[in-house]
């Protein structure tokens, strides 16, 4: 089922009253294709949740429209959207087992719409054994680790084959290795049932690892669209640069001066279309290569070997930041006794942005 | 090691004592005395040691109608009282506006003297040789005859005692009900509406299972208070509560003490370790019913 947000904005009131209202989502258009795996991407606080809230009905939006395939769900109360939501801490019923939880919203249809017994149960099955908690029916949810409780959640919001699946948050209580199996379970419970799903998170990693395409946001303003990949490879400003990649980008101060970038007095990378001015310039770790008559020089501080590849730890006037990490293959050898290195920078990884404005200025990588 | 345990018992030392002294020292002579035979006071000594003071008071016409006041009220009261509690806070917690006011409104018999109360209900339902009291006034207003509620029929009576037993108890249901509703976590709410719960359901297999611990603590405290109920009926009907016919078990062993017909520790004793048998024994079915019952 495509989803469909237009103009999407949601005011709340001051709690002052005299102030003026917070905007939690401005303006957001988006159309989402049917069947895709979509990540909510922000920092707290920047309005995913209150999105996702108004998908599901739980808010209304004080303007715009919500449109399930072609039918407008704006006005709609939740119940009858057809959407399923997995809740942060997934809110199952404590007192009832595994299977009740799952039954829960089956025992709730009237009309034509109502089951038998055994329809019911053959319906609950299925979706437990979608998510793999057959062996766990007869369990409270307090008998159940994180990660199963998840699981119950999710089958829970599957049962009755909702036409848009909403996670808010799925990973957050779960533990590192955990997040990682438990993403890969969404990634394919997501595929075998085709659902279209709308998934929250403040951490990029998991936004970028099984969504189709990713929504950056901050301050209720979406940011960027788009694949992970290309979203990472071409952030369109200074705050999406910097939220997406582990480690993070580099920053640093420069400007452009004939077409050339310089940090500090070196003149770095050949910028070719751009027009004089102070720029801030982003550097992912991978950007940096070796090179002893490289142009840009930096203070060694210290080098972390992680197997795969070596991560140099270095300092320069410009940078924002208190280090400057570079990303090596582990087969260059750095001479850790050095004072400085030396990089030269791959030009499709470095970021230029407009100092004021933060918005990506764009250039010809060579 | 031993020095340790020295220092332990030191320090539990003034408890020890205290609850030694004012609860268990009381205790075992109660015991003690329900045993012994034609006790006096005055004199301090006792005929014999038996079973007489039981079967006395298990016989006396007086403590059978104290019994069966006592049971008619708590069976009536304590589900009563709970239910109506329950839908109060229910409401209090389903209104925005005024909410505390209410609270308070709902809340002040709590902190109202037990007989300054009782005179209150007096007003409402004594019949005098001036008025027939306000509910009198309102049955006859609609077409009914009046009834002497404090001094008429047993029903009458017993429905006067419950009315304000109800009342008075209620307070402390409804805050422990309302906090009680206040902490269930609103996404178990918002996880139903998802689900398109009808009301009934959510309160039947959500709320209701949710608050069912404080309940069930409420069970428990409404039927030990309801069997120990005395102060109430005195309020109501006066210290002769025999003659009224309206007394309870604890009323009579306070009469056997103390009262026009008192100056019999041994009955009273026995009297109050027949109380003490019969609030043990429903509590004790309580709990068992509860392991069943109520949700983690």
């Amino acid at each position: 089922m495509k989803v469909v947000l237009q103009n999407l904005t949601k005011r709340f009131p001051n709690r002052n009253k005299k102030g003026d209202d917070v905007i939690a989502v401005n303006d957001f258009n988006f159309e989402i294709p049917d069947g895709k795996l979509i990540g909510l991407l922000g920092p707290s606080g920047c309005g995913k949740s209150t999105t996702l809230n108004l998908i599901c009905g739980l808010e209304t939006p004080s303007s715009g429209k919500i449109l399930f395939g072609d039918d407008d769900v704006t006005r709609l109360p939740p119940e009858n959207r057809g959407v399923g939501l997995v809740f942060q801490n997934y809110a199952l019923y404590p007192h009832l087992t595994v299977l009740d939880n799952i039954l829960f919203p089956l025992q709730n249809l009237r009309g034509t719409e109502k089951l038998t017994k055994q329809q019911m149960q053959e319906k609950a099955l299925t979706a437990a054994r979608l998510v793999q908690i057959d062996q766990l029916l007869e369990r409270k949810p307090s008998e159940l680790s994180g990660g199963q409780q998840q699981r119950v959640a999710i089958a829970r919001a599957l049962v009755k084959m909702p036409r848009v699946l909403l996670l808010d948050e799925p990973l957050s209580n779960l533990d590192a290795r955990l997040r990682l199996q438990t993403r890969e379970e969404i990634r394919r419970i997501q595929q075998e049932t085709g659902i279209t799903t709308i998934f929250v998170t403040h951490d990029q990693d998991e936004a970028m690892s099984i969504s189709d395409m990713i929504v950056v946001m901050k301050d209720g303003v979406v940011q960027q669209i788009g694949q992970p990949q290309d979203v990472y490879d071409s952030p369109v400003n200074l705050f999406v640069a910097t939220f997406l990649g582990t480690p993070p980008i580099n920053v640093l101060d420069g400007r452009v001066q004939g077409g050339r970038l310089y940090i500090g007095d070196a003149a770095v990378l050949a910028v070719p279309g751009v027009g004089d001015q102070k720029v801030s310039v982003g550097i992912r770790p991978e950007a940096f290569t070796l090179d002893e008559k490289g142009p840009f020089e930096v203070s060694l501080s210290r080098v972390e070997v992680m197997g795969r590849d070596t991560s140099v730890v270095s300092t320069h006037p410009a940078s924002r930041n208190p280090f400057i990490r570079a990303i090596i293959p582990a087969r260059n050898k750095v001479d850790r006794t050095a004072k400085t290195v030396r990089f030269s920078l791959m030009g499709e990884k470095v970021f230029l942005f407009d100092a004021n404005t933060d918005a990506r200025i764009y250039f010809d990588a060579e | 090691m031993k020095k340790k345990s020295m220092k332990g018992w030191l320090y539990l030392l003034p408890a020890i004592l205290f609850l030694g002294c004012f609860m268990v020292y009381p205790l075992i002579d109660v015991l003690i005395y329900s045993f012994e035979e034609g006790y006096n006071s005055a004199s301090q000594t006792y005929t014999g040691i038996g079973l007489y003071n039981y079967s006395y008071v298990l016989r006396d016409p007086y403590f059978l109608q104290a019994v069966r006041n006592t049971f008619l009220l708590v069976i009536i009261t304590v589900p009563l009282s709970t239910g109506i509690a329950l839908l109060i806070s229910l409401g209090l917690n389903a209104i925005k506006p005024l909410r505390n006011l209410f609270q308070t409104v709902y809340f002040l018999p709590y902190v109202t003297n037990t007989l300054a109360v009782g005179l209150v209900f007096m007003i409402l339902f004594k019949k005098t040789a001036y008025s027939d009291g306000l509910i009198n006034l309102l049955i006859q207003w609609f077409g009914g005859n009046s009834v002497d509620f404090i001094d008429g029929p047993y029903w009458a009576k017993m429905f006067v005692l419950c009315f304000y037993t109800v009342w008075v108890v209620m307070p402390f249901k409804i805050l422990i009900l309302t906090s009680a509703l206040a902490s269930v976590n609103p996404e178990y709410y918002s996880a139903a509406k998802m689900d398109a719960t009808r009301s009934f359901r959510v309160f039947y297999k959500i709320t209701l299972p949710m608050i069912s611990p404080m309940i069930f603590y409420l069970v428990i405290t409404g039927f030990i208070g309801a069997f120990k109920a005395y102060s109430d009926a005195v309020a109501l009907f006066g210290t002769d509560l025999n003659a009224a016919g309206m007394n309870t078990i604890v009323g009579y062993v306070y009469d056997m003490l103390y009262g026009n017909s008192g100056g019999y520790p041994s009955f009273a004793s026995a009297a109050a370790l027949i109380l003490f048998a019969i609030v043990l024994t429903i509590t004790v079915i309580n709990l068992m019913i509860s392991n069943k019952k109520v949700h983690y």
